[in-house]
């Protein structure tokens, strides 16, 4: 298919000419590409805000005593910082984006299951930015309470707390209604052949996530709307003084928000699988434990919440099972990352970049999984709870993770997506950019939290200045390159279709088709005849 | 392998440096053996791959010893925790009370301390609670922590110091405007000095100087935790300082609407009993916990002659 293409292609999903124009012919458009797009650059907004604001808590913390905010400020700062990233860029994450983009081509469909209903996700995902805005913006002052809304102090604090939190209430109905149209997707939209082990690993990362998001949202957004009645009619779900438990506040929370760490990570697991796959040139090693190990995670990922609360003054018994629950989820990512590894061997692998930004995604992983260990033991946690090493350990998994792997993704299939290129060279050089100062900015942390710097610290004891410092000067590095990269993918070049069709030679289904892709994906639905990562026929 | 400040530190650090030494093992290794592919199996070195599709015995191997091994790790970080929960019985108890940004420990003879004094190598059980929001007493040189939740008077921690010194304690769990400011000082002295200084009246000074209007006032600021808030010196930190403020005009807040009132005893007391009462404008709402039945009457009358005193400097 790839070489008499240029032949008789249809308009892509980028000219295609409906019935809107303009901006309408977007945010009108079902085409699961375009939803894709507007998640994307929606996404990449928060994102960017989001690390003007974490730049900002980084140079106060440059040294001991007021720099350029005071408490209330800073409070509100990380706060708003941890709401963004969180809720507006990190759990949409790939799989609103890339996932969106990417599972109707993958399995050989024209579009998603429900179209509309994927587009009402979009709005519902902006109602609720639109939302939290208003409430930082508005009424007394931005949220201090931390992303967490920690009872009481969210019952008590005069700050916006309400608005933020319906907000986050709404966005949770986008993730639940994405997550719920990509399950029958996949149920139902399957090409002709492809039976389940016939999909791509990514499929089945974002299988696992959505059944996260179907299951686990619902208890957050039950337990935000609780907040909002204790503050507003005065109920008392989680205040103390009226009856109420504050520890079952972070109960209700951490129910969902640690599968939430999952639905922002194995999205990012699958992508990184199909990278390694593509540019190993070979098929994948050990396809069955991957897609298994997506789904142990997202299952045993449920039953890990308590070690959020090991200090909480929770009963033994519940320490000693979260412990216990918390090592068992550490296997399958061990799991993934051993055939990774694997599916190198003997490979003929191509250095282009997204492998490069693959590989950088391991590294850090490895170190925010292994660090996870620490956390999950019950007598080292109790050091370390509540410091900067946990701090470091969250933005190793949520921002090395998962954020490398959505820059790492965006670099394999922006050719797809745009039918550009970007310059090479540069992105490889914003990656080591990123990587050093990555690693500049959080490795400190970790050294930090173990000599007992407690996290949220808006002010700090003269010992932990130098690493403090060090940190601060990390984050100018790491920001720069990120700059760079994105000016990088913004300046790309138009290629022709024969070299922006299947650039990297992969071997799943989205480079079977044009770049970009058409309206419908396929002229006509293929009939799958070979196993997942085999050898296109030629 | 470790002794460390406390009872503790030996079994945490010895988990924290196995687990590390594990850890790092892993992620050497995994990325020397990733490097070296990249070397060996690029498109350069290998220019046809191999179709490998998976081995059922690597997958068993790579299952099973990182599960032995994560079962270890729990096992290290349970048995060096279980300690932690077992409080020996001739423990001395002292009581925690944590409120928005002070810490306060209560003796068995009845003294009250913003520092924590202990002896060394004498166990020392925290019984905690919260007056207002959810804190967590952190003390990182002896590896313990545990949350002060309101409510919830069960919550305890126990150690035994072995170094005399001075420690630092921290409130680790965030709790508003001046948390990072909530810490303060353990120190740990020897038994005869320890003694002595627990043997001590409250107020271990000469009488002219205990005499002097205002100082029963200015301890008991320091005890309640009312200094987090309220300056001497004129600062404004969460509420209005305490320096001046007697005797003057200022506008207040009183079921919403504005009035001005002069601070005087009465106002001074509703203030410290019903804190939402009336707000001085300005200051946030919402800020401050009642003290009913933390503090005497007699109590507040000496807080209330302590801030005349500050006042009539002034003039």
């Amino acid at each position: 298919m790839t070489g008499n293409s240029s032949t008789h292609r249809l308009p892509s999903y980028l000219e295609y000419q409906g019935k809107y124009t303009g901006i309408r012919a977007w945010i009108l458009s079902t085409d699961h590409k375009r939803i894709a797009l507007l998640y994307l650059y929606s996404q990449i907004f928060f994102f960017l805000a989001g690390l003007v604001m974490g730049l900002f808590m980084k140079l106060e913390l440059i040294a001991p005593g007021q720099q350029i905010m005071g408490p209330q400020a800073y409070n509100a700062l990380f706060t708003v910082h941890g709401l963004t990233m969180i809720f507006l860029f990190i759990i949409p994450g790939l799989a609103a984006s890339f996932g969106n983009f990417m599972i109707p081509i993958m399995i050989g469909a024209k579009d998603v299951a429900f179209p509309k209903l994927n587009l009402f996700s979009w709005y519902l995902f902006i109602a609720g930015a639109v939302i939290i805005l208003v409430g930082i913006f508005s009424g007394d002052g931005p949220p201090d309470t931390g992303w967490t809304f920690y009872a009481p102090y969210s019952l008590k604090t005069n700050t916006n707390v309400v608005l933020s939190v319906f907000g986050a209430f709404v966005l949770g109905f986008s993730s639940i209604l994405t997550g719920l149209n990509f399950i029958v997707t996949i149920h139902r939209m399957r090409a002709p052949g492809m039976g389940f082990f016939r999909m791509p690993l990514f499929i089945w990362s974002l299988y696992g996530t959505a059944w996260i998001q179907l299951l686990a949202t619902p208890v957050v957004g039950i337990t935000f709307l609780m907040v909002v009645a204790d503050r507003m009619l005065d109920i008392g779900f989680f205040d103390p003084a009226k009856g109420g438990d504050p520890v079952l506040y972070q109960h209700l929370f951490w129910i969902y928000s640690h599968p939430a760490v999952y639905i922002m990570i194995l999205p990012a697991m699958g992508a990184i699988t199909e990278i390694i796959v593509t540019f190993s040139r070979r098929t994948v090693f050990g396809y069955k434990a991957i897609a298994m190990s997506s789904l142990a995670i997202a299952f045993v990922g449920y039953l890990v919440w308590g070690h959020h609360m090991f200090t909480s003054g929770m009963s033994e018994t519940a320490r000693l099972v979260f412990s216990f629950l918390t090592f068992l989820v550490a296997i399958p990512s061990a799991i993934k990352v051993f055939n990774w590894t694997a599916t190198m061997y003997k490979g003929s692998i191509s250095l282009e970049p997204p492998f490069w930004w693959a590989m950088a995604f391991i590294f850090i992983f490895m170190i925010g999984g292994l660090t996870g260990l620490i956390l999950g033991s019950v007598s080292t946690d109790v050091h370390v709870h509540d410091t900067m090493f946990v701090v470091a350990h969250f933005h190793y998994i949520v921002f090395g993770g998962a954020g490398i792997a959505f820059f790492a993704a965006l670099h394999y299939w922006y050719p797809k997506m745009f039918g550009k290129m970007y310059n090479k060279k540069i992105a490889n050089w914003g990656l080591i950019g990123l990587f050093v100062g990555f690693n500049t900015t959080y490795l400190p942390m970790f050294f930090l939290g173990f000599m007992g710097m407690p996290r949220r610290y808006y002010d700090y004891l003269p010992q932990f200045a130098d690493l403090n410092l060090l940190s601060t000067v990390g984050s100018w590095i790491m920001a720069s390159s990120l700059i760079l990269v994105i000016v990088n993918l913004l300046r790309a070049k138009k290629g022709t279709p024969e070299e922006m069709d299947d650039p990297w030679g992969g071997r799943t289904l989205e480079w079977t088709i044009e770049s970009p892709p058409s309206l419908e994906n396929f002229e006509e639905i293929p009939v799958i005849d070979r196993e997942p990562y085999e050898l296109k026929s030629k | 392998m470790f002794s460390g400040y406390s009872n503790f530190s030996g079994g945490v650090d010895t988990a924290f440096a196995i687990i590390v030494g594990i850890s790092l093992f892993f992620l050497i290794g995994i990325t020397a053996v990733i490097i070296t592919f990249i070397i060996k199996y690029n498109k350069k070195n290998n220019p046809v791959a191999s179709e490998i599709e998976g081995s059922n015995k690597l997958e068993i191997i790579w299952t099973v010893i990182p599960l032995i091994l994560v079962l270890f790790m729990f096992w290290l970080g349970w048995s060096s925790y279980i300690p932690m929960r077992k409080v020996p019985a001739d423990a001395m108890k002292i009581k925690v009370t944590a409120q928005m940004w002070s810490w306060r420990f209560e003796y068995p003879n009845g003294k009250v301390e913003d520092t924590l004094y202990v002896p060394v190598n004498k166990a020392v059980v925290l019984n905690m609670v919260s007056l207002d929001v959810i804190h967590s007493l952190y003390i990182p040189a002896f590896r313990i922590k545990e949350d002060v939740v309101p409510g919830k008077a069960e919550n305890y921690m126990w150690f035994k110091s072995l170094v005399p010194g001075s420690y630092d304690l921290f409130c680790a769990e965030y709790c508003g405007l001046r948390h990072s400011y909530m810490g303060t000082i353990v120190e740990v002295v020897d038994q005869g000095s320890f003694d002595k200084w627990y043997a001590s009246a409250p107020v271990k000074v000469d009488s002219s100087v205990a005499a002097k209007p205002g100082f029963e006032g200015k301890l008991l600021s320091e005890q309640k935790g009312c200094i987090a808030c309220h300056s001497a010196d004129g600062t404004k930190i969460v509420g209005p300082s305490y320096k001046g403020i007697f005797g003057h005009k200022v506008t207040v807040e009183t079921n919403g609407k504005e009035r001005e009132i002069v601070v005087d005893e009465e106002y001074i007391k509703r203030s410290i009993l019903e804190p939402e009462a009336d707000i001085v404008k300005g200051f946030p709402k919402g800020a401050m916990i009642s003290y009913k039945g933390q503090l005497t009457d007699e109590e507040i009358d000496k807080i209330i002659e302590y801030i005349k005193t500050l006042s009539e400097e002034k003039k």
